[in-house]
């Protein structure tokens, strides 16, 4: 069994509620941080930890905190962003839904550390019901003298506020989300200014992810140290992923960073292995966004070595051979699915949610889109797979905002990769048609 | 005694050198250098605060981020928003990948936006249309359908006509900085996004008119000028009344006796100098409501002066030539020109014809 650290508690029955999470040993961190330790001294410890931004670009955290202007008489805040919304990614909310006092004391300990006195939590506006939950956690946290007014009696206010998102999946990226919280548009800002020097109402903001706050308790109760010393090189620490897709146990799971690919498919303790009778086709490690690995390159490297779950392995090769850890949106398709309905689908998504801002991503996500729609239907030709790839090399790196590369990485990757398949859906218009059918080798299966 | 003065920064594009303010954009610093070093620029503006960056014309490489720093950037960066550093070196039309990029960004601005530049009222005075001409390509790869909106009745003076829109946001920020009432933005998102007001004829402020001028393509245009003329058959006359509510400096534009549109005045980047206000614009249309300054001075190579110049004034050895060797050179290059008789041009030449952005000869 690998560490546990978020996921430790979250079989006790009634972990939710505040009693129990704090016979657990719950809020422990936020005693510990408040009276004995400086704010200075909180953040030196998460910068020892390693910990890094768990939403997807994996920035370390500690790093993120001491870029936060300190302007005297100017409010900062921290923001928590909930607004998960990536396609096979699903972790935050079972964090939140299962054990929110986790985030709460993680928001507490954190908030201190920046010297924040309002704090956010931008929640998906479709989760409704995890809302109530974190609803009624602070207010028991409340009750319980660890928010509000004269934390603990220690002179610290902290205000928690929930706020419901608007339902775009832009509002997941920090200056979209910033931008909705004050009650406009969701639309991403420019950089600069980054948000640690003017994020929410102009204020010097921190915006992390659910996950990278709720490791913060942790690490102030052991140390940042003990932190750093799980995992491995600079993927330190655990990591939740969302494991979905053809295996045999889909759910989240907590494991130590440095983890075999192979063995988070295949062994018992996680995914369990591909559905009986079937072989793994390809893997997309870290949510929709990030380029799609056929079997071989995700389970090892280009030298060979076994592919292992951290940053560093699974970006290794470059584009070329490697993907990203991002949110940790672990999708696994076997034989039976076919690469160029699931880019299309993919491709729906990004075209449906790009703001529209900037051109080339308004423009480009449609196009792709329409595309693949046609060649997914057997209207396609040659030309058409080469279009793809130009149309997304020019959306590339050329947008406001990360979705522009969100949209474009999924649909290159696939053709790097497969292109074979999108060929047989120009030469067998017909066959590839057919319900169900999928490219296999030389003949198709229908 | 200490100087005040704030130290300049040394900034290089396409190879030549130019101080600037510290707090200067990069596009600021290219148009102080001026002619085709300026990115093209289709949602920044200057009078409007927060413009820009979102249309991704501008994209330059910067090739050293600072003196300090020289590392380069590592992804193309929009000019209009990224101020310069000291010892900033950036590549602009000398960069191919910028090049690749703007191809792009016109490729994309065209997907939706018709090409009737023969029926559109924007003709001859088009940002986008210059855009297209100096960086885009010559066909479209674009098979699919395009986007088209009913039209819609936003006021009694403006009209919007959606498909042509490119979203550069420039008349939502002008009605929010320039207007008592903001009554129009974006609404849905992605490529179903469009300027609206959801509720119809809701444009009726006093300043409304200047979203007309703003808007670089033929998206909003003037009811009561549309369809009266073509530009290049006016003349275009700057003149100023005592005016309550604007400074009242305003381009007549003439046909024959007639005035047939007011305009308020535009410096070589096609931007209004000052916004007017609507009684300016739509009401004063007799010659006895203004005093008269003389011609509006209009770059020569414009279509705007088509038909304002004598033939014989027009200098047409150069141009003529570099016409002739451009068609020449796209037929066949391996020939030696200099046989028939045709000026040998440094290949830099041919990269763009003149165009309204030029500085007068």
């Amino acid at each position: 069994m690998g560490k546990k650290i978020l996921l430790e508690h979250i079989d006790v029955p009634g972990i939710e509620t505040f009693e129990v999470y704090r016979k657990m040993g719950g809020y422990t961190a936020v005693e510990k941080a408040i009276k004995t330790l400086t704010p200075d001294e909180v953040v030196e410890e998460v910068k020892k930890s390693g910990v890094r931004g768990r939403g997807g670009a994996g920035f370390p955290m500690g790093m993120k905190w001491s870029f936060l202007a300190k302007p005297e008489g100017v409010p900062r805040y921290l923001v928590c962003n909930a607004d998960e919304s990536e396609p096979g990614t699903f972790k935050d909310h079972y964090l939140m839904k299962n054990i929110p006092h986790l985030l709460i004391e993680g928001m507490i300990v954190s908030s201190f550390a920046l010297g924040a006195n309002k704090s956010f939590i931008y929640v998906r506006g479709e989760l409704m019901y995890v809302i109530r939950i974190l609803e009624k956690a602070i207010a028991e946290a409340k009750a319980a003298g660890f928010l509000g007014k004269n934390i603990l009696g220690t002179g610290y206010d902290l205000e928690l506020v929930v706020q419901p998102g608007g339902g775009a999946y832009i509002c997941g990226e920090e200056t979209a989300l910033l931008e909705s919280l004050e009650g406009k548009r969701g639309n991403p800002r420019n950089k600069p200014p980054f948000p640690a020097v003017k994020g929410l109402y102009q204020s010097p903001t921190v915006v992390n992810n659910v996950e990278s706050i709720a490791t913060t308790p942790w690490i102030i109760n052991n140390g940042g140290e003990a932190y750093a010393g799980i995992g491995i090189g600079r993927s330190t620490g655990t990591k939740l992923i969302s494991a979905s897709g053809h295996i045999n146990k889909p759910g989240v799971y907590e494991i130590e960073l440095g983890v075999p690919v192979e063995d988070f498919i295949y062994a018992d303790e996680w995914c369990g292995g591909i559905r009986p009778g079937h072989k793994l086709k390809a893997v997309v490690a870290g949510g929709s966004s990030v380029p799609i690995l056929p079997a071989d390159l995700i389970l090892k490297l280009a030298n060979g070595d076994k592919r292992l779950m951290s940053y560093e392995s699974l970006s290794d090769g470059g584009f070329a051979t490697g993907t990203m850890l991002g949110s940790g949106g672990f999708i696994v398709f076997d034989e039976t699915s076919c690469i160029v309905r699931n880019t299309w689908n993919f491709s729906r998504f990004y075209h449906h949610e790009s703001c529209g801002q900037c051109s080339p991503c308004r423009e480009g996500t449609g196009w792709m889109e329409k595309v693949l729609h046609r060649l997914e239907y057997g209207h396609g030709n040659m030309h058409d797979i080469d279009l793809l790839v130009d149309v997304a090399k020019k959306i590339e790196g050329n947008t406001i905002c990360p979705l522009g590369d969100a949209a474009a990485w999924p649909v290159a990757s696939a053709i790097r990769h497969f292109r074979e398949e999108f060929e047989w859906h120009v030469t067998h218009p017909h066959e590839a048609t057919q319900p169900g059918a999928v490219y296999r080798g030389e003949m198709a299966l229908v | 005694m200490e100087d005040n003065k704030p130290q300049l920064l040394k900034v290089t594009v396409d190879g030549i050198e130019v101080e600037v303010e510290p707090g200067t954009t990069i596009l600021q610093a290219a148009r102080k250098i001026g002619g085709d070093v300026a990115p093209p620029a289709m949602c920044y503006y200057q009078p409007l605060k927060g413009s820009g960056g979102k249309c991704r014309a501008c994209l330059v490489r910067v090739a050293a981020g600072s003196a300090k720093d020289p590392r380069p950037m590592p992804k193309l960066v929009a000019s209009c928003i990224t101020p310069v550093q000291d010892g900033m070196v950036v590549e602009n039309t000398t960069n191919p990948q910028v090049l690749e990029a703007r191809k792009g960004v016109v490729e994309f601005l065209l997907l939706n936006h018709p090409l009737d530049c023969p029926v559109c009222d924007q003709a001859g005075e088009c940002d986008l249309q210059n855009f297209a001409y100096n960086h885009g390509m010559a066909t479209t790869r674009y098979e699919e359908e395009r986007r088209l909106f009913e039209k819609r009745d936003i006021g009694p003076y403006i009209q919007l006509h959606m498909t042509r829109c490119i979203l550069c946001y420039r008349c939502v920020y002008t009605a929010d900085q320039i207007t008592e009432k903001r009554v129009h933005g974006v609404m849905n998102r992605g490529d179903a996004a469009e300027i609206s007001t959801y509720i119809e004829k809701a444009v009726d402020n006093d300043f409304s008119g200047n979203v007309i001028d703003v808007c670089p393509v033929g998206a909003l245009t003037d009811k009561t000028y549309r369809f009266k003329n073509r530009v290049w058959f006016t003349k275009p006359v700057d003149a100023h009344r005592d005016c309550p509510t604007c400074s009242g400096n305003v381009t007549l534009w003439y046909r024959g006796e007639d005035v047939i549109r007011v305009t308020a005045r535009k410096n070589e980047w096609n931007e209004v100098k000052e916004f007017i206000c609507n009684t300016c614009r739509f009401d004063k249309k007799k010659t006895s409501d203004w005093v008269i300054e003389g011609p509006t001075k209009i770059a020569r190579s414009s279509v705007i002066t088509a038909n304002k110049y004598r033939k014989d004034s027009i200098k047409t050895s150069e141009f003529a030539l570099r016409l002739a060797a451009d068609e020449y050179k796209q037929t066949d290059d391996i020939r030696d020109r200099s046989q028939l008789g045709i000026q040998q041009l440094p290949p830099e030449r041919f990269k763009a014809l003149p165009h309204a952005m030029d500085p007068e000869p």
